[in-house]
């Protein structure tokens, strides 16, 4: 009887210090994303968007080019990332799946999802910062896109294995090439798998730091030049924060932001998408909360 | 007798179409899956040897290690402080953060209610899309005055006379400093370590979990004597895994760290990682060694995190494998 007792409270407290975890990790995502909600709108005004920003220790101003700098890079790299990860993802799927060799070579690009992000700057100065001579926004983008690749190929791989065999087998029995079955059968079933796959990977750059800080470097005036430095959002907040004026810790705030939102919306509407429910997201949410209340 | 001729040429045109371009597709995407899984890696590798070979040529590997000299001017440079940050904040992360996330692990795989499952989990998976940027500016702004003022002066309070562990409580607290990096790096890991954890637990077959319940184990005794020790190499995955992210991470930790070259005696001390200092030193390396000896530390972090993450690769894959049959 005593042991009994024991047991059952042994159970009653360390399940009740597992929620507690639970608790505690929530804890911190609301009071990271709250204190970045109520200094970010603090501080957040439209000029933030449409300004350049003033000479150092003047107040105010925008980030401009770091708002335009940042989709620049990010667009050209997801141009440059996306297409290399499908093909790869694709190749890993459906010819490599019997290969010892491509099945190893999988696992190394699972692997390289994971490397440090600051390595792919490093890497990127000395092919194109070095050689050219100064930093410039094409090898902030090229950065982004090799960080990007593995995650697409790796995304790719596993949605595409989602696919039922049967379907490729009908394929075959048709008389499809393997590269018709691919392109008219793989590639339509998996498709909203792989596009949320390529919106995660966009996720994933938008918010990257470490890569750029030594490639498309930083820009005070707004640049369309792919060859010149280029602003981002990230290395601006990064140099703000850093810098010594208390108005630029504002703007870095309401950067913050905005680009927290943008990230964030993004990783959402990638598990929208996944659900099939991208039209309709709101009604879609509606139904799910009420479904599972 | 003419018209099956042409009909003839035709299919077999088509066929010789459609056979090349099976063959052009295979070769091409094959090169492609080539380039990512092996050519890429290599090509980091090489880039990253060649140009550090000034300073490994000038320093060795032993020595490179071992000194705790980073000096530009006197173009004399060491690892040895670097290395150590990177190794005691990854490792007192690591510490903070598994408890925390075999916790969360068991809370959803075990105790949560079917409808809260999705709700937990997008929130943990959440703190992993913030940017780490933005864990440095909170981090920055937010944490460090509350570490600084309150935490850190209870703590030494409290434990900075005990004899041995005191010291690690001894000097000013800033804020900025180890205590501060260690724990914002173990919130930043969480949302990884406990993805892997709870993966792992959800492959343990319910059969096993059933029979020990009918034999009258509790939740708890399940656990602990089934769902763990069967997930044991999965578990070590997941922390390694969480180790490479914890190492590489550089935003947030180059806020936090106060970028001090020197070992920490304390964890109130500041101190710097190998990638702060690529991160605050690589724009203004002037010199071709000082360039060479940033580059021989950021082979250092490529290779550590490579080897930790194939560790962590092949103990889950191993559990992936058990499961399988």
């Amino acid at each position: 009887m005593k042991l009994k007792t024991y047991r059952k409270i042994v159970n009653w407290t360390m399940l009740s210090i597992a929620s507690l975890m639970a608790v505690y990790g929530i804890f911190w995502l609301f009071w990271i994303l709250g204190s970045l909600l109520i200094n970010g709108f603090k501080y957040f005004g439209p000029e933030l968007i449409y300004l350049d920003p003033t000479p150092a220790g003047v107040e105010g101003g925008g980030l401009r080019p770091a708002f335009v700098g940042h989709f620049i890079i990010a667009t050209l790299a997801t141009i440059l990332g996306v297409p290399i990860g499908l093909m790869a993802g694709i190749y890993f799927s459906e010819y490599g799946q019997n290969s010892k060799f491509f099945r190893v070579l999988r696992n190394i690009t699972d692997i390289m999802v994971s490397t440090p992000s600051i390595i792919m700057g490093a890497v990127v100065y000395a092919i194109l910062v070095k050689p050219i001579g100064h930093f410039n926004g094409l090898s902030g983008a090229v950065a982004l896109a090799l960080l990007m690749v593995p995650v697409i190929a790796v995304t790719t791989d596993e949605m595409l294995k989602l696919v039922p065999q049967q379907m490729r087998e009908a394929a075959y029995a048709l008389g499809a090439y393997k590269w018709q079955m691919i392109k008219s059968v793989v590639i339509r079933a998996a498709k909203v798998g792989i596009l949320t796959g390529v919106i995660l990977g966009v996720a994933r750059i938008s918010g990257e730091t470490a890569p750029l800080l030594f490639t498309a470097f930083n820009n005070a005036y707004l640049n369309l030049n792919l060859m010149k430095p280029m602003s981002s959002i990230t290395v601006t907040v990064f140099n703000y924060v850093m810098g010594p004026y208390h108005y630029w810790h504002e703007q870095a705030w309401a950067a913050s932001l905005i680009l927290t939102l943008g990230v964030l919306v993004l990783s959402i509407v990638a598990r929208l998408v996944l659900h099939g429910k991208i039209t309709n997201p709101l009604a879609y949410m509606f139904r799910r909360i009420r479904k599972e209340a | 007798m003419e018209l099956e001729g042409v009909i003839e040429g035709k299919l077999s045109e088509v066929k010789n179409r459609g056979s090349l371009i099976e063959r052009v597709v295979k070769v091409f995407l094959g090169f492609w899956a080539l380039f990512v899984g092996l050519l890429f890696p290599l090509l980091i590798l090489f880039i990253l040897y060649y140009e550090a070979r000034l300073a490994i040529e000038k320093f060795g590997v032993i020595n490179f290690l071992k000194s705790t000299n980073w000096d530009p001017v006197a173009e004399d440079f060491g690892a040895a402080t670097m290395v150590f940050g990177t190794f005691i904040s990854t490792l007192l992360a690591i510490l903070m953060a598994a408890p925390i996330s075999i916790g969360i692990a068991i809370f959803i795989t075990e105790l949560a209610p079917k409808w809260f499952k999705p709700i937990i989990s997008t929130a943990i998976e959440l703190l992993a899309a913030i940017p780490s940027i933005i864990y440095g500016l909170w981090g920055f702004f937010i944490l460090t005055p509350i570490m600084a003022n309150k935490v850190e002066p209870w703590l030494q309070d409290k434990l900075g006379d005990v004899p041995i562990i005191g010291q690690l409580f001894s000097g000013i607290p800033t804020g900025v400093d180890v205590l501060t990096t260690s724990l914002v790096l173990s919130i930043m890991i969480i949302p990884f370590m406990s993805a892997v954890v709870r993966d792992s637990f959800e492959m343990v077959p319910s059969v096993m979990k059933e029979s020990a319940y009918a034999l009258g184990a509790t939740q708890w005794e399940v656990v602990r004597k089934v769902v763990i020790p069967y997930t044991a190499s999965g578990i070590a995955g997941g922390l390694i895994l969480s180790t490479g992210r914890a190492l590489g991470e550089t935003m947030a930790v180059t806020f936090l760290a106060g970028n001090n070259p020197q070992i920490p005696k304390s964890l109130f001390d500041s101190f710097t990682t190998i990638t702060v200092t690529l991160a605050n030193q690589f724009t203004e390396a002037d010199t071709d060694i000082y360039l060479s000896a940033l580059y021989y530390l950021s082979m250092f972090l490529f290779l550590i995190s490579l080897i930790l993450l194939s560790v962590a690769k092949y103990l889950v894959l191993r559990l992936e494998k058990r499961w399988k049959v």
